[in-house]
């Protein structure tokens, strides 16, 4: 079977395996609990502390260790291990995904992409360990009191995240090296279990630490002072941990691909045989494929959170909305932007290698308009956003004012719109080359017209309504936009499913046949998704402003400050130049290993 | 090696493109809010309403929800579509059917407006789901606003002020702030002579600008000499800093010349915040070559 007629069949199942590894995420914290411990917010409840209240410090409770800001060595560092550990967990979701695909259609081109996958997560893997060593270290060095206070809540978690690491190494060595080993028959399944184990593993991992985070923003179970009330799971089950738990599973896959793709690029740039240009032609295309898909939800994710964050506090959704870091999410759009182009251009210029490709492309030029300007709306909303003097004069320095979700309409609109384009984007590529053979194939090209025009219409209709009903009913739109996108998607996909069905071919897909920019698309993309993740990653820490934990436990260092976007964006440039750096080495290695290889 | 150098200034440009973005827009950088408790000496009417518009606009964060963009809280110091400011409109919400609280007069209900704000929400401002029965407002006594009790009396006076109507919050008097604050301060020295003497610095060294008495004891070092630290002391902290760890934490740095756990290392146990303070202003103001 051709790769790329499977690859809707691999959406379906990268969805399927996501939503059953969601379940276990969202799950996976249960095992801690004995009884479904109701949350307990800061401050509704009579039960008595078991713990200290969090300290009253001084600056010089803070130890300095060499020079500069204690801040950003744990900033980088931590963002450093983030990012690899986003890379190593969502690569093995999808090598299982891509492993199966091989299994299932015999097509051993899946399985070796699937091994080369996971090889390079291998040397990513002890990346992440390692920096999680040194974070751990530079926080128990420069914030002793902080680390000595989370240590006493999270101890419990801290054990099942240690033995947790453990049986992660373990599976993923013996997934690696016994690749081989298991390669057929009944040992093709173990292999298949010990991934799927890796997986779990994985996940579980992920949901633990981010319960640390979210715990920071949001903090429940303890007292408003900050004691501990003795019940570990109300301090994790807190209002942003699901959110966060849905929101980086998904990011995770997306990123996964983006630099999975980025690998690819690289590859085929330096590739001079056919076949090895094919080879990871096909490769980045699929990884491609992958980030989109992971892409698609993402939007819908983060309004989630946001909703979750303003329910939680509306002081706090507001101060990141419309307060200090509302300029933050005008950067956000265009990376955002920036992702959704790049992935679009990939795709457009991926119609080359289909023969027959060509009747598509007069398509391009509106899809590419549609997009310009729903980023352009998306990039400036309409309560437009203020000049720094204007929000000092509105609401002090700390918390400036602003119109913030009046914006909301216009922005789920546009992101509602973009999505659409993109998934066109994929359906006709999926139909390049191909004629089908059903009688009624003008009837549904008429009604996934009709589909598209429909949804569109739905979606833009809700936007406009929204700015004629007050914000806190506003919010609730975004519910049915989100529904239209996922109607529409699942729709066309069904009718478009059918309808090709058998369809006869005019030509085998030319893999390999790529302009080289299409490959600096890829670098772009993993390029964006790498800095818009280190910029996401400030925001939510940087949205507690003076407090290690909201409203609980001050910031009492001189690093208490929020510093200005220019400046946090100057620090995650550094970061994502630091990982490249390391990404770079990773790359390296693999080819000088594979060259060793060459010579015996 | 060229297409790695040709990846290598692509993704170097999108990065700085992306930084080059960021500073290019509006900067603003948040300090966080003071936790000095206020100064209440010679306050008069005048100065505390101030005080509150400070608090109002500052550490209290209200304009966040209460301004007039958002349409987030109704409008508090101007008349707008909610009505007269709110100073003004206390009276009607005290009167209103949906009231539940237990204020009875406009000023408690300013107050418990802030403390308890879900005692009564103004309609259509309320929790979405919640019927308005729930304020999305904070405690502002608690939670990351945290106001003293004579902060938020400040705040009221300044919502009165702004509405024209009489302002009935007292003024805060000494004997609240006294109280308050005495048993941190109780028999601290107020300058630096005083303190040279009250824990023996004078024993071991030469202090600047304390009278000597014509000795010169030599056990620590002339503290005449920490001039030379005017420009970058050791570990590259700044003056202040290092003065002041190196009363508190004597063996952290170790002057030249000199035994460690000479120096007595309880001073942090036994100085009130306040001399310390002094002691680390009055060294530093030496050595900087004033007084
Ligand atoms: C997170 C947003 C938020 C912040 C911050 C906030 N408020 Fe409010 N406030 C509200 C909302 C929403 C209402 C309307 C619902 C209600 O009545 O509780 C309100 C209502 C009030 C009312 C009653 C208004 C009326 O018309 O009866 C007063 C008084 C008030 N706030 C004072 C303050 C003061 C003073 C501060 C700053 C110290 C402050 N608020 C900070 C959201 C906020
Ligand atoms: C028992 C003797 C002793 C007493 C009492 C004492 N010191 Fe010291 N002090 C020392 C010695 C010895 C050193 C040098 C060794 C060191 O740095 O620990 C020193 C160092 C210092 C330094 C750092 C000087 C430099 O150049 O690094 C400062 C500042 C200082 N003392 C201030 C004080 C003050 C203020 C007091 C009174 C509150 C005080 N000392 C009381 C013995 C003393
Ligand atoms: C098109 C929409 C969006 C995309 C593509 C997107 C993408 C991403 C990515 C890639 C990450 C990094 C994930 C990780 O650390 O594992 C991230 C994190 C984050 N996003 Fe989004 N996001 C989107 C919308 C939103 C929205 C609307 C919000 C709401 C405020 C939001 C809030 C956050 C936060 C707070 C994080 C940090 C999570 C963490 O690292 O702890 N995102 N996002």
């Amino acid at each position: 079977m051709k790769p790329r007629n499977t690859l809707f069949t691999l959406a379906r199942r990268v969805l399927a395996v996501s939503l059953v590894a969601l379940i276990f995420a969202v799950n996976g914290g249960v095992a801690f609990a004995a009884e479904e411990a109701a949350v307990a917010p800061a401050g509704e409840t009579a039960i008595a502390p078991v713990g200290q209240p969090a300290p009253v410090l001084t600056e010089e409770s803070y130890p300095l260790l060499g020079g500069g800001s204690s801040r950003v060595k744990v900033w980088i560092v931590a963002q450093l291990h983030l990012f690899f550990a986003a890379f190593v967990l969502g690569v093995p979701i999808f090598v299982l995904v891509i492993e199966g695909i091989g299994m299932a259609t015999g097509d051993k081109r899946y399985d070796a992409m699937a091994k080369e996958f996971i090889k390079i997560s291998m040397v990513a893997f002890s990346f992440t360990a390692t920096l999680g060593g040194i974070l751990l270290f530079l926080l128990a060095m420069l914030y002793p009191d902080f680390t000595v206070y989370s240590l006493k809540i999270f101890r419990p978690i801290l054990i099942a995240y240690a033995l947790l690491f453990f049986g992660e190494s373990l599976c993923l060595y013996i997934y690696y090296y016994g690749w081989e080993a298991m390669s057929s028959g009944f040992g093709k399944w173990v292999h298949l279990t010990v991934g799927l184990l890796l997986n779990a593993a994985g996940m579980t991992l992920m949901v633990l630490s981010n319960s640390w985070a979210t715990f920071m923003m949001a903090p429940s179970g303890v007292t408003p002072d900050g004691a501990f009330l003795g019940d570990v799971w109300a301090v994790m089950h807190g209002p942003l941990w699901n959110p966060i738990n849905l929101h980086r599973f998904i990011a995770n896959i997306a990123y996964g691909g983006s630099i999975v793709g980025a690998y690819a690029a690289y590859k085929f740039l330096t590739a001079k045989a056919p076949e090895e240009k094919a080879h990871y032609d096909w490769m980045g295309y699929t990884a491609n494929f992958i980030a989109v898909v992971g892409l698609l939800p993402l939007p819908f994710a983060g309004y989630w959170l946001t909703k979750e964050l303003y329910a939680y506090s509306q002081q706090m959704g507001i101060t990141l909305m419309g307060g200090i870091f509302a300029w933050l999410f005008i950067i956000q759009a265009l990376l955002i932007g920036a992702i959704f182009l790049g992935a679009n251009y990939y795709l457009w210029l991926g119609l080359v290698r289909v023969p027959g490709g060509e009747a598509y492309r007069k398509a391009i030029g509106w899809m590419a308009t549609v997009l310009l300007v729903c980023f352009l709306v998306w990039f400036t909303p309409h309560t437009i956003i203020m000049t720094s003097s204007e929000i000092k004069a509105l609401g002090g320095a700390h918390h400036p004012v602003l119109g913030a979700l009046g914006v909301m309409s216009a922005k789920n609109t546009a992101v509602n719109i973009m999505i659409l384009t993109t998934f066109l984007a994929f359906l006709l590529y999926q139909r390049a080359g191909k004629i089908p053979k059903v009688g009624w194939a003008r009837g549904g090209n008429a009604a996934l017209a009709a589909l598209f025009a429909a949804g569109a219409a739905n979606i833009v209709t809700l936007g406009i309504y929204g700015y004629y009903i007050p914000a806190n009913i506003r919010i609730g739109l975004s519910v049915p936009q989100v529904f239209t996108t996922l109607f529409v998607i699942a729709a066309a996909s069904l009718i478009n499913g059918v309808m090709y069905r058998g369809a006869s071919e005019t030509g085998p897909t030319r893999w390999g046949d790529m302009p080289a920019r299409s490959q600096y698309a890829l670098f772009l993309l993993a390029v964006s998704f790498t800095w818009l993740m280190g910029l996401m990653g400030y925001v939510r820490s940087g949205i507690r402003q003076h407090w290690h934990v909201y409203t609980v436990f001050r910031d009492y260092s001189p690093d208490a400050f929020t510093p200005t976007l220019g400046y946090a964006a100057n620090v995650v440039s550094v970061t994502v130049l630091i990982f490249m750096a390391m990404v770079i080495f990773i790359f390296w290695l693999d080819n000088f290993s594979r060259k060793k290889a060459a010579h015996k | 090696m060229k297409t790695l150098a040709q990846i290598l200034a692509f993704s170097l440009m999108v990065v700085g493109g992306y930084s080059w973005f960021s500073n290019s827009i509006p900067q603003l950088r948040a300090e966080p809010p003071s936790e000095e408790s206020v100064s209440l000496e010679g306050m008069t009417m005048e100065s505390f309403v101030a005080l509150g518009q400070t608090i109002f606009e500052g550490k209290g964060t209200c304009p966040l929800c209460h301004n007039a963009v958002g349409h987030r809280a109704p409008l508090l110091v101007e008349a707008g579509s909610d009505g007269p400011p709110v100073a003004a409109r206390a009276p009607s919400r005290l009167a209103d059917g949906r009231y539940h609280g237990t204020a009875s007069k406009p000023e408690e209900y300013l107050r418990e407006s802030m403390v308890s704000p879900s005692a009564f929400v103004v309609e259509g401002f309320g929790k979405p789901g919640t019927g308005d029965s729930v304020s999305p407002m904070p405690d502002v006594s608690a939670g990351s606003i945290k106001l003293s009790p004579v902060e938020i009396d400040a705040v009221i006076a300044y919502m009165q002020s702004a509405a024209g109507v009489d302002i009935t919050v007292p003024l805060p008097t000494e004997a609240v702030e006294t109280a308050e604050s005495a048993p941190a301060d109780e028999g601290a020295v107020k300058d630096m002579g005083a303190l040279a003497e009250k824990y023996e610095c004078k024993l071991c060294h030469i202090v600047p600008g304390v009278d000597m008495a014509g000795e010169a004891p030599d056990m620590g070092p002339d503290l005449n000499g920490l001039k030379r630290y005017a420009k970058g002391a050791p570990d590259k902290l700044p003056l202040r800093e290092y003065l002041r760890l190196s009363i508190v934490e004597p063996n952290r740095h170790v002057a030249q010349g000199f035994e460690p756990d000479t120096m007595p290392p309880d001073f942090a146990d036994r100085m009130r915040v306040s001399e310390l303070d002094l002691a680390v202003e009055s060294l530093a103001r030496a050595a900087e070559g004033g007084k």
